[in-house]
């Protein structure tokens, strides 16, 4: 089976900044891949070389079979973002802004899409008013319902949960996991550990411009077994299992 | 095949962009005031404070004065262009609109088109102000298409430079900096007084900078007069620099986003 989205060798400096190194992941389709990394890892400029927003230096990388760098309205046509920072047009209101998303995906109602939407959302009663007077939380609720108008067949999501309380974030692991449940590949950027856990089908943890580990959750806890010297066993969190890659990876 | 479809979606896209960034004008209040309230407070204190003490070898002097109140009026927009451009470039809804299957440039047109199409309704709004106060023009429908043209091809220079201010800047004072020289063009210009009142060197600076030859010819057409060479004068400064700061616009655009 093709995968969703296929990256290889994958390279990008910002001038003399050596973000991406050597990055190397695969998706597979219908899947919860999960992107993990401190700040400034390179997560954010991840998702963009595969929007293609930004171009990549080096490697191949293919989304929905189709390359980035050469067939980027391919790309275009399969995907949508939802990007690090609430991209919704605050003077509008919460329904035009959805309106004028499913405007310009060329759909025969974008009306109806908007209704259907508003409401899943909760954000019915909202609807009629300024994105401005929104809170953080409804503002990401209506970033990732611009996302989802037109289905499109990979979302990106680049940190869907920061700035959410418990409840707003548990809200759009919600929405993400019926998603996946709906057929659709979901590429997500986190810090939170939890998070990861919560949803991804696979794990890939970004360090210092390589992806140092992937795999399932069980794989990862496999790689590092429990430690054997304690009373009770502990399962070790995927947090033990980043910090301690990354102490190793800094002993060497 | 998929060429053709986005080629026939760019001008509905287009009309997407327009729909939105119109909103944005009509929900600024502070907008509405810059473009249409202080063009026609200028009007009106020129026409009924200052007017009796201008000398300007016309009966009317609000006859006079309108062409220079609509430059004004353009000019006043290019500033928030470059605002709203530098929102949407910080906002990252340039992003999102980047990241869908539309033409890459449809969300700048879309300002530009605004721009065009908000201060065609700014100035007719001027234009039936100053008939209240007794504006009478001769021109013929031929004259008045050509004042609509020159006023678009300068809307359209000014908008490209606002542009070039709003995609380069770091911050919202910054891209609206641009806007001060700008508006004193029009100030230092034929626009309100003749130029021959003026000192020589602010004469000759005014003679050869390209609102006074643009005033001219929207007065010669709008009076019926002779616009002899200022009407090419006019469109060769716009085109230039429009050309110039299109090519700029679009090359930061490309390389910022
Ligand atoms: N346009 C740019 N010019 C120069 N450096 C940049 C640019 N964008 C990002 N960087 C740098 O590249 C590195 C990676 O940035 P990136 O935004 O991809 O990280 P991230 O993993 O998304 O971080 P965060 O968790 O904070 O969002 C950082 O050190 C950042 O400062
Ligand atoms: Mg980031």
């Amino acid at each position: 089976m093709q995968n969703a989205i296929q990256v290889k060798g994958l390279q990008k400096s910002y001038r003399q900044l050596y973000v991406l190194k050597n990055v190397d992941f695969e998706v597979e389709k219908g899947n919860i891949f999960a992107l993990l990394g401190t700040n400034g890892a390179g997560k954010t400029t991840i998702v963009k070389i595969l929007t293609t927003l930004l171009k990549k230096d080096g490697g191949q990388v293919t989304v929905n079979g189709f390359d980035v760098a050469s067939k980027p309205s391919n790309v275009r046509q399969s995907i949508s973002l939802t990007g690090q920072f609430a991209a919704v047009d605050e003077v509008l209101t919460g329904r035009e802004n959805l309106v004028m998303i499913a405007r310009l995906r060329h759909l025969s109602h974008p009306r109806e899409v908007t209704d259907d939407l508003l409401q899943r959302f909760g954000l019915s009663d909202a609807a009629d008013r300024r994105a401005s007077t929104y809170s953080g939380g409804m503002r990401r609720r209506l970033d990732i319902a611009m996302s989802l108008i037109g289905k499109p067949q990979i979302i990106f999501l680049d940190e869907p949960t920061t700035g959410l309380d418990p409840e707003g974030r548990i809200e759009v692991w919600k929405i993400i996991k019926e998603l996946a449940g709906s057929g659709t590949t979901v590429f997500l950027t986190t810090q939170y550990l939890e998070e990861a856990e919560q949803l991804a089908d696979r794990i890939a943890i970004l360090h210092e411009g390589e992806i140092i580990v992937s795999g399932t959750l069980a794989e990862l806890k496999k790689l590092f077994p429990p430690a054997k010297v304690e009373y009770v066993e502990k399962q070790p969190t995927l947090e033990d299992i980043f910090l301690k890659i990354i102490n190793k990876k800094e002993d060497k | 095949m998929e060429t053709i479809k986005m080629r026939n979606y760019f001008f509905m896209d287009m009309g997407v962009m327009l729909i939105r960034s119109m909103r944005h004008v009509f929900r600024s209040l502070d907008t509405i005031i810059t473009v249409t309230i202080m063009p026609i407070a200028m009007m009106l204190l020129f026409v009924y404070v200052l007017g009796g003490a201008i000398k300007t070898g016309t009966d009317k002097y609000v006859n006079y004065l309108l062409p220079g109140i609509l430059l004004v009026a353009i000019a006043n927009s290019a500033g928030y262009v470059s605002y709203r451009l530098f929102l949407d470039k910080q906002r990252g809804i340039f992003e999102r609109f980047h990241s869908m299957p539309i033409a890459r440039s449809a969300p700048l047109w879309g300002h530009m088109l605004t721009s065009l199409v908000s201060n065609a309704i700014s100035l007719v709004v001027i234009i039936f102000v100053a008939f209240l106060m007794g504006f009478r023009s001769s021109a013929g429908m031929l004259s008045w298409l050509a004042i609509a043209g020159i006023l678009a091809l300068f809307t359209l220079t000014l908008t490209w430079i606002a542009a070039i201010a709003g995609l380069a800047a770091k911050s919202v004072d910054g891209a609206g900096v641009i806007a001060y020289p700008i508006h004193f063009l029009p100030l230092i210009s034929s626009a309100f007084v003749p130029t021959k009142s003026m000192p020589a060197g602010v004469k000759a600076f005014a003679e050869h900078q390209p609102v006074t030859p643009i005033v001219e010819t929207i007065r010669a057409l709008l009076y019926n007069k002779p616009v002899g060479n200022q009407i090419w004068v006019a469109l060769a400064w716009c085109i230039t620099i429009m050309f110039c700061a299109y090519l700029c616009a679009m090359r930061v655009y490309r390389k910022r986003l």
